[in-house]
């Protein structure tokens, strides 16, 4: 199945595609919500090329950062394309696509004058063929004749990854080799050396391996096919007609598959699973049916699926995912089968934010975003009611709603098959983010019986490690400079390669911040980029800070660590500028607050402020700093 | 089942939108000279959304054998069963 099953279908569809020109809204926000229906392969083209009709570029003020995606292959791709750019405008991105000449991406590459270059793309999509990649393999050959092959054809896709990461200074997203060939021996193909689809199998597992150590993410659409069938990805008819390796109807799902690498790079992965609770959670309704009534548990097909639909769920969570629940029902009986059902997989802890009452949704939804102090457009709401889906949709269009059935058995498939949550990494944070959440609480709680403010900042004991920007710590740093956009004064996003270049230069320093207190490990929460300028100022490139550690003094306390950074690096003045977006109003104010000057304010909002390292003393905080 | 009756208003919506033009009537004639724009990708497109709304596969044969969209209609009702 390689249609896109999770979105909803529009019945209006190709009447909105035809009054996109004359819409009285803008055009990118009603193409953006066409992108988000489920289409074909053909509607997909109408939607790409109406839109590149109407517009030559994303338009100003868009929270997401513009991509350039240049697609290096050895068959035809132009087919694929569209998808590509329509994967991005589901998710507000943005993005233009070059494909280079037929089999000519290594003469590109090496070439610095060709168009290639001259289209200077920010990503690059290396999309190499089954046919190109077993080039001289044949049954007739030995072992070791056939892991000679393996290791050239292994060397050669590292050193187009290295000549990518040299000249365009991007980062390279690898498609897996696509499992075409038919098996010559059958059950045990892997026992023959030079056989291509073993061949493949091997090429796909080393390529992985080789990815780990390069820094190079996988487009896997060898799993794909194995899930989907490869007749539904590849029809060898259309390869010998066209050099089409991939079929114009797995098109869509191809492109989607680009697409949430492209918002994953930038962030924008959705964070939090939003959970209705009867029929979604447990069979029947816990309002009318009781705990004893309610399908859940061991005895039932019905009640073994609801089972292993929330043990996916708290795996989710396990890796990062933020849950919550939005519920329409008294609260003390939402909450009863978390505390006491004992075939609940998902306890009260599970949950970072709980929401069980009789408002309508989007409302509440609305109310979750507040409390998780997350975007709206970063949650994804599961509901099996299609009423209450439909409303969220139409109150919320930046909320994602899958489209599901009543059978629990497709819960989990929607949502992995969705990519919502795709992640290019797993950090510590990931993994304890619940308890993370739930320090809040207990925070929370004490905040509520301390009577003043800075007693309650005494008592969490807060301490502060602060350490340059290191090897260990870039996964987290890269992380939080592309997924951060509220407490985010620049939003400028780099790569890992742009991290590595600040830890070189002797004219630049980056901090990475972890804030310890009496209720846990908040993990690292602020980073830094701090660059001297020739005139001895000292340039504040980058300050982000996740907003879960918002008012507990990490500002000023962030401001003494670079007022002494810019001063070993000799420097006289501190200038912070604040780049305004859709989503860092928070900040606005942020240099002002900390007694900056404000010198400017250009017509976009954003201004430059500065502060004279003469006059600057230290503030006091409750905050004990220690060096990690 | 689908007779040629049933399959030229699903075809029509096709070529409407694989051509982003509406004003498209399809005749048992009309072939690729016929329609600016109609190039072997165009043709491609034309087939694999033909398979997929009927469910059917073509065989290179068949494919080479059409030169115009009544070749299309009869081998799309013949593999129906219309």
């Amino acid at each position: 199945m390689t249609d896109l099953h999770w979105l909803p279908e529009m019945p209006d569809w190709r009447a909105r595609l035809r009054g996109l020109a004359n819409g009285p809204e803008p055009v990118w926000d009603n193409a953006v919500a066409l992108a988000g229906a489920r289409v074909n392969f053909v509607l997909t083209n109408a939607l790409d090329e109406t839109v590149r009709r109407l517009m030559d570029g994303p338009p100003a003020g868009i929270a997401t950062k513009p991509v350039r995606l240049a697609v290096l292959g050895s068959s035809t791709l132009t087919h694929l394309l569209p998808a590509i750019r329509v994967a991005g405008l589901r998710r507000g991105i943005w993005i233009d696509t070059y494909e280079t000449d037929f089999g000519q991406y290594w003469q590109e590459l090496s070439d610095p004058a060709s168009a290639l270059h001259e289209f200077r793309p920010t990503a690059v999509l290396l999309a190499l063929d089954a046919h190109d990649l077993t080039a001289g393999i044949t049954a007739a050959m030995d072992a070791d004749a056939a892991a000679a092959v393996l290791s050239d054809v292994a060397e050669r896709i590292r050193s187009t990854w290295r000549l990518v990461r040299e000249t365009p200074r991007c980062p390279v997203l690898h498609q897996a080799a696509l499992p075409v060939y038919p098996a010559l021996l059958g059950n045990n193909e892997h026992r023959l050396a030079g056989s291509r689809a073993a061949f493949l199998d091997r090429l796909n597992a080393r390529v992985r391996v080789m990815a780990e150590e390069e820094g190079v993410d996988i487009l896997a659409i060898d799993d794909r096919a194995r899930q989907d069938g490869i007749r539904a990805w590849h029809d060898p008819g259309l390869w010998h007609r066209a050099k089409q390796e991939v079929s114009h109807p797995a098109a869509p799902m191809f492109g989607d598959l680009v697409g949430r690498w492209v918002a994953a790079k930038q962030g924008r992965s959705f964070k939090c699973l939003v959970l209705d609770l009867d029929n979604t959670v447990w069979g029947g309704v816990i309002g009318d049916d009781g705990m004893e009534g309610i399908e859940l548990g061991q005895g039932s097909p019905l009640g073994e699926a609801y089972v292993a639909f929330q043990d996916y769920a708290r795996e989710l969570s396990r890796r990062g995912v933020i849950l919550a629940v939005c519920s329409k029902n008294d609260e003390a009986n939402a909450l009863e089968p978390f505390e006491s059902h004992p075939d609940m997989v998902l306890r009260r802890g599970d949950i970072a934010s709980f929401v069980a009452n009789w408002s309508d949704k989007a409302g509440n939804i609305r109310a979750i975003a507040e409390e998780l102090n997350i975007g709206l457009d970063s949650l994804v709401f599961l509901d099996d009611n299609p009423f209450e889906r439909n409303l969220v949709r139409r109150e919320l269009p930046m909320v994602a709603v899958p489209e599901v059935s009543d059978d629990p058995t497709g819960y989990a498939i929607a949502l992995a098959d969705a990519g919502y949550f795709e992640g290019l990494s797993v950090t510590d944070e990931d993994r304890e983010r619940t308890s993370q959440y739930q320090g809040n609480k207990a925070r929370d709680a004490l905040k509520a019986s301390a009577t003043d403010l800075p007693g309650y900042l005494r008592g969490l004991e807060m301490r502060l490690i602060v350490k340059g920007f290191d090897r260990v710590g870039l996964r987290r740093i890269v992380q939080l400079i592309n997924k951060s956009n509220q407490f985010n004064l620049t939003t400028r996003r780099y790569t890992d390669e742009d991290v590595i270049a600040v830890m070189a230069d002797p004219e630049a320093f980056g901090l990475q911040l972890r804030l310890l207190d009496r209720f846990g490990d908040n993990g690292v929460i602020a980073i830094v980029i701090g660059r001297l300028q020739a005139n001895k100022d000292l340039l504040i490139d980058t300050w982000l800070m996740s907003c879960r550690v918002l008012g507990r003094q990490v500002e000023p306390t962030t401001l003494n660590l670079i007022a002494s950074e810019a001063r070993k690096l000799g420097a006289r003045r501190l200038i912070g500028a604040y780049i305004p977006t859709r989503k860092n109003a928070m900040v606005k104010d942020h240099y002002a607050k900390l007694g900056f000057t404000v010198m400017e304010t250009n017509a976009e909002g954003g201004s430059q402020a500065v502060l004279d390292l003469a006059g600057f003393t230290p503030a006091e905080t409750f905050i004990h700093v220690t060096e990690g | 089942m689908a007779t040629e009756a049933e399959i030229y208003p699903a075809l029509t919506t096709i070529f409407h939108d694989v051509f982003l033009r509406d004003d498209l009537t399809l005749t048992p004639e009309l072939n690729a000279k016929d329609v600016r724009g109609w190039d072997s990708f165009k043709q491609i497109e034309i087939i694999m959304a033909s398979e997929e709304r009927w469910k059917i596969r073509f065989s290179t044969r068949e494919l080479d054998a059409l030169r115009s969209v009544g070749d299309l209609v009869r081998t799309i009702a013949a593999k129906t069963g219309g």
